[in-house]
């Protein structure tokens, strides 16, 4: 069924590993992407919070807390086995309780796709690397059959995520083909802590004091100049949101030009992946 | 049941009936408030069987500007609460996210005629014609209900304003906002006593803000808050000016089995209730209403599922925002039931000595007046059997966040977005 010299990106390549583990870690994998899909649902809606013009306190301090809450976790849980943890005690599992509610954690925009986690096979899990290869290259999603699931989910993570999460994971990549051994989740999951005290600092830090509006087009610029540093950078990403002024959302409406100069630090080649995510947020604010 | 009143155009934000039960007031998104009476029962006209009519309609709050932070502070009322009755006028507070207002709501069914100064339309006398003193009569007229603002209690709060509450003292109220609690005295405008403060000197550090807080209904020195963690506190205010440290404080421990990211999101508590009795509390928290002890701090001595069905659905809530509705709970007048409100215009009672419980919908199509209501059923999964609704049908727009009880009779009023539907419950 599996080669035997097929490497597994997510298990310790040294063990001889058995189809239980892999179903384990399969679920694992899903569970990952599930806490991760839900992280990024949190914070942009914690983003979407500071374009309110008077946000709800309480459902911010709730999404502050989420936010806190899976940042913990993953850091936890990176430096664990992933192997290991597939095999929790039968009643502490908590992949087993996001799976159940896989069906419904889609996001909107995933509705289209099919079932991606369901579909995950052993070359999903294998091919994540080749896949994230060719999105450094362009956006458009790889056209092979074994791909298509998972290279779907992972494309919408670039557009979803808003930055470009491009970098981060190339750093990711790169470390894992230099064989650090890390795990891709360590980096991403280290990033992430470390900025959660300031997160929230951000967060809340606008409730007191009102910085005074630079005026809507440097207000924009500092809205999308941050897009594409590392997605983890919470403390870059909420700044550039604290300064930006209360606009309601027809202001940004009216303000997102096509023209609008993309942000500098994205460099050529994800230029059309910038746009396809301004579109993605225009999405998500018009739609919400 | 009475046909719905549809009054308001924007969504209800608030119902609450007055201690007697006469009156019943609902206060809208647009800031208006409209009060509706009972009619007077009469063994005359058997059709109207104490009905509710609107009784007078008013404008509480306008929307404002707040210009120091460049915020638009809205005029949707968030609670409305009777004082007691004292004498022929009525008299109710009103709050939105910031200001709280005493509304006098007064009949005046008589006109005074004769004036000497001026005719009876208003137009000054012609002096010369002034010949003879005369001494005004009060003269019937047609019934007017008139509404003025007597007290305005403003700029005490920082944050948006989630609770009021008359204390038994009747001379005092506590107002709530998400980190700050302010005791009032109803006379007294221009200062109010800060009572609670949870406001970390880091923001950074907030995790947790005040949802609701209530008066106890006859220690006057006693009122609880409830948190976004799931916990209440009690706190007397003979302890210290400031009660920061509470004399009593409930947490239910956590079942590690159902933990999930959700968890902390769904035991945050939406509303807290003092029975009539102030022996008991009851609280709302997204899935469950329980009722606690207030002698008993370590768990609540019931707990009622309201949409247990959701719990598998919670990704979706908390994506769609639904997860942090805020539902509201209310006691019948003997404290043996309890209503809450749900999804698709459901609204669940629970009678605490039977243990029985009922889902009902408040919607035009299901049901006629005077007729009696159906129970609901939401089927959770496999067959589902006629008349029942599946969980994925559920229409999570029409929720019943607000529910109000008669304090004496089995009258209810719910409102379902900005229908006001009032139920006589026949049964017990």
């Amino acid at each position: 069924m599996f080669s035997k010299g097929t490497k597994r990106k997510f298990s310790d390549g040294d063990e001889e590993i058995s189809d239980e583990s892999l179903v384990g870690a399969r679920v694992a994998s899903s569970y990952n992407l599930q806490r991760q899909s839900l992280l990024d649902m949190s914070l942009i809606k914690l983003q979407l919070c500071h374009m309110l013009v008077e946000p709800n306190l309480c459902r911010s301090v709730l999404i502050a807390n989420t936010v806190r809450q899976i940042q913990e976790e993953m850091t936890h849980d990176g430096s664990w086995h992933m192997v290991t943890e597939a095999f929790c005690g039968p009643g502490q599992s908590p992949s087993e309780r996001l799976v159940a509610t896989e069906v419904l954690c889609r996001s909107r925009e995933q509705d289209a796709e099919p079932k991606l986690f369901s579909v995950i096979s052993y070359e999903g899990c294998r091919e994540e690397e080749v896949v994230a290869d060719e999105t450094l290259c362009s956006v458009s999603v790889s056209d092979t059959v074994s791909n298509v699931c998972l290279a779907g989910r992972v494309g919408q993570c670039w557009e979803k995520s808003e930055l470009s999460g491009v970098e981060r994971d190339e750093e990711a990549l790169e470390d894992s083909r230099l064989g650090s051994g890390e795990d891709e989740e360590i980096d991403t999951e280290d990033g992430a802590s470390t900025e959660s005290p300031k997160t929230t600092g951000q967060v809340f830090g606008t409730f007191e004091i009102k910085n005074g509006s630079p005026g809507p087009d440097s207000a924009l610029e500092e809205l999308f100049s941050d897009v594409d540093t590392s997605y983890y950078d919470l403390d870059t990403m909420l700044t550039g949101m604290q300064s930006a002024p209360k606009m309601g959302p027809y202001d940004l409406l009216d303000s997102l030009a096509p023209s609008h100069g993309s942000p500098s630090i994205v460099s050529t080649p994800t230029c059309r992946s910038d746009l396809n995510e301004l579109d993605h947020i225009m999405e998500i604010i018009v739609g919400s | 049941m009475q046909f719905p009143q549809q009054i308001h155009t924007d969504i209800i934000s608030t119902v609450e009936f007055n201690c007697s039960g006469e009156l019943l007031a609902t206060g809208d998104k647009g800031g208006r408030v409209v009060i509706f009476q009972r009619e007077q029962e009469s063994k005359n006209r058997l059709l109207s069987r104490g009905e509710y009519n609107v009784y007078s309609t008013f404008q509480s709050h306008e929307p404002e500007f707040d210009y120091l932070k460049s915020l638009e502070i809205e005029e949707k009322i968030n609670k409305i609460r009777w004082l007691p009755q004292q004498n022929a006028a009525h008299f109710l507070l009103s709050a939105n996210d910031k200001t709280i207002k005493l509304w006098k709501i007064s009949e005046r069914d008589k006109r005074a005629e004769g004036y000497n100064l001026k005719d009876e339309d208003g137009r000054l006398r012609d002096q010369f014609r002034i010949t003879t003193l005369r001494v005004p009569v009060l003269m019937p007229m047609d019934l007017m209900v008139e509404a003025s603002p007597r007290r305005i209690f403003a700029n005490a709060h920082t944050y948006h304003i989630n609770s009021i509450s008359v204390n038994s003292d009747y001379e005092t109220y506590l107002s709530a906002d998400d980190l700050r609690i302010n005791l009032w005295h109803l006379e007294i405008t221009d200062r109010s006593f800060n009572i609670v403060d949870i406001k970390p000197a880091n923001m950074e550090e907030l995790t947790e803000v005040i949802t609701a807080a209530e008066c106890h209904p006859h220690q006057c020195n006693a009122f609880v808050y409830s948190s976004s963690k799931g916990t209440i506190r009690l706190c007397d205010m003979r302890a210290a000016a400031l009660c920061d440290r509470h004399s009593k404080f409930f947490e239910e421990p956590e079942d590690p089995s159902s933990r999930s990211f959700f968890s902390e999101i769904i035991s945050s508590i939406s509303d807290v209730k003092f029975s009539h009795s102030g022996r008991y509390m009851m609280t709302r928290d997204y899935l469950s209403v329980k009722v606690w002890d207030l002698n008993m701090e370590n768990r609540p001595v019931e707990t009622y599922q309201v949409h247990e069905y959701l719990r598998s659905k919670l990704c979706s809530l908390y994506e769609n925002d639904c997860i942090f509705d805020k539902f509201e709970c209310c006691w019948n007048g003997s404290d043996s039931a309890i209503m809450t409100g749900s999804y698709n215009n459901f609204f669940r009672m629970f009678d605490r000595n039977t243990r029985r419980d009922i889902t009902l919908e408040a919607s035009r199509e299901n049901s006629k007046p005077r007729a009696m209501l159906k129970p609901r059923k939401v089927c959770t999964g496999g067959k589902r059997k006629k008349d029942e609704i599946s969980v994925d049908s559920l229409d999570f727009n029409k929720k019943i966040l607000h529910t109000a009880w008669h304090p004496k009779e089995n009258v209810i009023a719910v409102a379902a977005t900005n229908n006001l539907y009032i139920f006589q419950d026949k049964i017990n």
